[in-house]
């Protein structure tokens, strides 16, 4: 009886192994990794194809396609890792437009050098983030780059959905007395990645709030409400997101610093490093903006989410020429609140 | 957040302008200088302006460590960077000012210059003693409040035989700054001053006496938060509407008359005065800049590179002297907010949100609008 042998003689020995330039050459190395390390993990029929691309079922509806890049370091953080948060971060631009996120691709650029340890740890984290979602990764890509030329690990994802039908959701929809709605604290995600960065440490950790918001999205959308903008505040924070929707709208807003919700740590570590928390990342927050009789409704059904039960109405949509978002202190006076200049924290996510 | 939200209370802070408007006279205005870049963000940030009546005038002063530092200076760190290859650590906002050659040390950084920003003068140590191949030069700067931590770091430096480290030393002192702004022939437009927080805990309340005595301008020492400078603001009006000029200090719970005195020893051993120091906005004024004194020598950067300070002349549009001195408001430069922005500021007062121009922009321009 003849036994056909394995292609590999030795598995990848992920425990002390090292990334090397022969994993990103197309060759055998890059074939073993792919196998033992990314198919293993994300495990799915339409990776299992083994094809250049995936071939995927058609879909009915509009299309929604968004990618992000995530760079993140520390690669490990409070809260998550760049694994998931590469899942969730684009699972988040998929949702906010309405639409229910079904794949998504994912493209590794590693540094030579990088502990094959440590990718384990984050592409298990990703499949695990991708599972726990419903939205499988069903294709990818790898590459190598010498010492020195990255740092660990980058990971782009890029994610497909289906807009629901008679959903409509942008940036240039508020109106002028349409309310904001936002769903939880702000700064977790930014002020976990600093302080782990600073080695600030508080009574209670600062923890990241990463996490895939599309279900949060879906009873929004269940309940008939009619929304006109979501967005997830990521980048440049909440000032800087409002910011982009009064731009593209036309409009002005007015908030309440009382109503906007920040973590004591987090305001904490603000306090210390001389931060504003409303220009600090999140990655598991949202922006809801509807028509004003909505509030109300609306806010039941986030805060019956376990990811809105912190959901408050934070301001209102304004006419105003300047496009100005401004706010109504807790102290009584008024400011604005201006688009982030420069950069408030470097690789955040 | 315990011990901080009180001094935000919304509450209060009606109480204070309730009794600021009742007890500033209509028929006079009070034009009254925070010196302190802390003061004039925590205005712009709580938006306190409202909360005063339009007879109260709050004129923001130099009080920014950013903002005074001439173009000289910053293209003096440039060229260490970049000509000497040394490792250029620096505070935050101090790798955006503007210098020479449409450069900054953030653009140097990008063009290859190794710039670290960092939170503590321990972080420049700590690069030093990792890298001991290279040079590693603090461009120390800031007023009284930033000048210990150096000395330390000097301290250290010396007592390790760290021979790696060296500081381009742009300390600047408060009370120097404040007669050059009040020693002007004619005298100035300003009423009284609310004096800095942090620099006062370290140096007392004591040096703000001669611009009360001599000057007849009233002093009131605040903390940086909101309820601290409008509490101030109050005892300000109430020494102009008496007549008195005095120095009086809110913030008792952290400043005394002799400040720190541990402090002041450390400094005083590791620094000694510069005869002329050039600020951005004042000009060139005697004794009010420290250097490292002889002892410390190996450890000036000035004198281990030999980079010569070199004067260069503010854009002619820009306005940063006049409105660092209180002469005019922001809004005043042509250049405000149109080719001057936070993004790509021409002066030093757009750079760090303790900037006049930076903290009117940011907080306070929908003023201009209604």
């Amino acid at each position: 009886m003849s036994t056909v042998k394995p292609n590999y003689t030795r598995p990848l020995d992920i425990k002390n192994g090292r990334v090397d330039m022969s994993h990103g050459s197309g060759g055998r190395a890059m074939a073993q990794l792919i196998t033992e390390l990314f198919a293993a993990a994300f495990d799915n029929e339409y990776l299992a194809q083994g094809n250049d691309g995936a071939l995927l079922p058609s879909a009915a509806g509009r299309l929604v396609m968004a990618t992000d890049s995530h760079v993140v370091s520390p690669l490990f953080f409070a809260g998550g890792d760049i694994g998931c948060l590469s899942v969730h971060g684009t699972i988040n631009d998929v949702a906010v437009m309405g639409a229910t996120p079904l794949y998504l691709s994912a493209g590794f650029i590693l540094e030579e050098g990088f502990p094959l340890a440590d990718l384990k740890r984050i592409v298990e984290s990703m499949a695990q983030a991708a599972r726990e979602a419903g939205v499988p990764v069903v294709t990818g890509d790898t590459k190598v780059v010498e010492q020195g030329k990255g740092d660990g690990v980058f990971i782009t994802t890029t994610g497909v959905g289906v807009v629901r039908e008679g959903v409509n959701l942008s940036g240039d929809l508020a109106k002028p007395g349409d309310k904001i709605l936002l769903s939880g604290t702000i700064g977790d995600h930014g002020m976990a990645i600093l302080s782990q960065r600073e080695g600030l440490t508080f009574s209670a950790p600062i923890v990241s709030d990463t996490a895939a918001l599309h279900g949060l999205i879906a009873a929004m959308l269940d309940s008939g409400v009619k929304l006109r903008v979501l967005r997830d505040p990521t980048r440049g924070g909440l000032a800087t997101t409002l910011n982009e929707i009064a731009k593209q709208s036309g409009v002005g807003m007015m908030l309440q610093e009382s109503a906007i919700a920040v973590n004591q740590p987090v305001e904490a570590a603000c306090e210390f490093l001389g931060l504003d928390p409303l220009y600090v990342a999140n990655e598991g927050k949202l922006i809801a903006i509807c028509a004003p009789e909505d509030a109300a409704r609306l806010l039941e059904v986030m805060r019956a989410h376990p990811l809105g039960k912190g959901a408050s109405v934070i301001g209102e949509v304004l006419d105003d020429a300047h496009g100005f978002v401004q706010m109504t202190t807790k102290l009584g006076g008024r400011r604005v609140v201006d688009w982030l200049a420069g950069e408030q924290l470097p690789r955040i996510c | 957040m315990k011990y901080v939200d009180e001094f935000r209370d919304g509450e209060l802070a009606k109480n204070i302008s309730a009794n600021i408007a009742r007890e500033a006279d209509p028929k006079r205005n009070y034009r009254l200088m925070e010196f302190c870049g802390g003061h004039t963000h925590a205005i712009s940030r709580y938006g306190i302006a409202d909360l005063l009546p339009s007879n109260v005038r709050m004129i923001h002063g130099p009080g920014c460590p950013v903002c005074v530092l001439p173009i000289g200076r910053v293209d003096q760190a440039i060229r260490l960077a970049r000509e000497h290859g040394v490792i250029l650590c620096t505070y935050a906002d101090t790798v955006r000012v503007p210098a020479s050659d449409n450069l900054s040390l953030m653009r140097a950084k990008a063009k290859g210059a190794d710039v670290r920003m960092i939170y503590s003068t321990q972080d420049a140590l700590k690069i030093a003693r990792e890298n001991p191949q290279r040079e590693v030069v603090f461009l120390a700067i800031g007023f009284e409040t930033t000048t210990p931590p150096t000395a330390v770091a000097i301290k250290q430096a010396a007592a390790e035989g760290l021979k790696n480290f060296s500081i381009l030393c742009d300390h600047v002192l408060t009370p120097a700054a404040m007669h050059a702004i009040l020693a002007v022939e004619g005298g100035v437009a300003i009423d009284g001053f609310v004096g800095p927080a942090h620099v006062s805990t370290v140096i007392g309340s004591k040096p703000y006496e001669p611009f009360a005595d001599d000057y007849g301008k009233p002093v009131v020492i605040a903390g940086f938060e909101p309820l601290d400078v409008m509490q101030a603001i109050l005892m300000l009006v109430r020494q102009v509407n008496d007549g008195r000029a005095a120095v009086e200090n809110e913030f008792t719970r952290a400043v005394t008359r002799e400040g720190n005195l541990k402090a002041q020893e450390l400094v005083a051993e590791v620094f000694e005065l510069r005869d002329m120091f050039e600020w951005r906005g004042l000009g060139s004024v005697p004794n009010s800049a420290l250097k490292l004194r002889p002892k410390y020598a190996a450890f000036d950067a000035e004198l281990k590179f030999k980079v010569d300070y070199v004067e260069v002349p503010d854009n002619k549009a820009c306005e940063c002297a006049a409105i660092l001195r209180g002469q005019k408001r922001p809004q005043e430069c042509k250049i405000f907010g149109t080719v001057c922005t936070p993004e790509n500021p021409v002066g030093s007062c757009m750079v760090s949100s303790e900037g006049a121009c930076a903290a009117h922009y940011s907080y306070g321009r929908f003023r201009e609008t209604v």
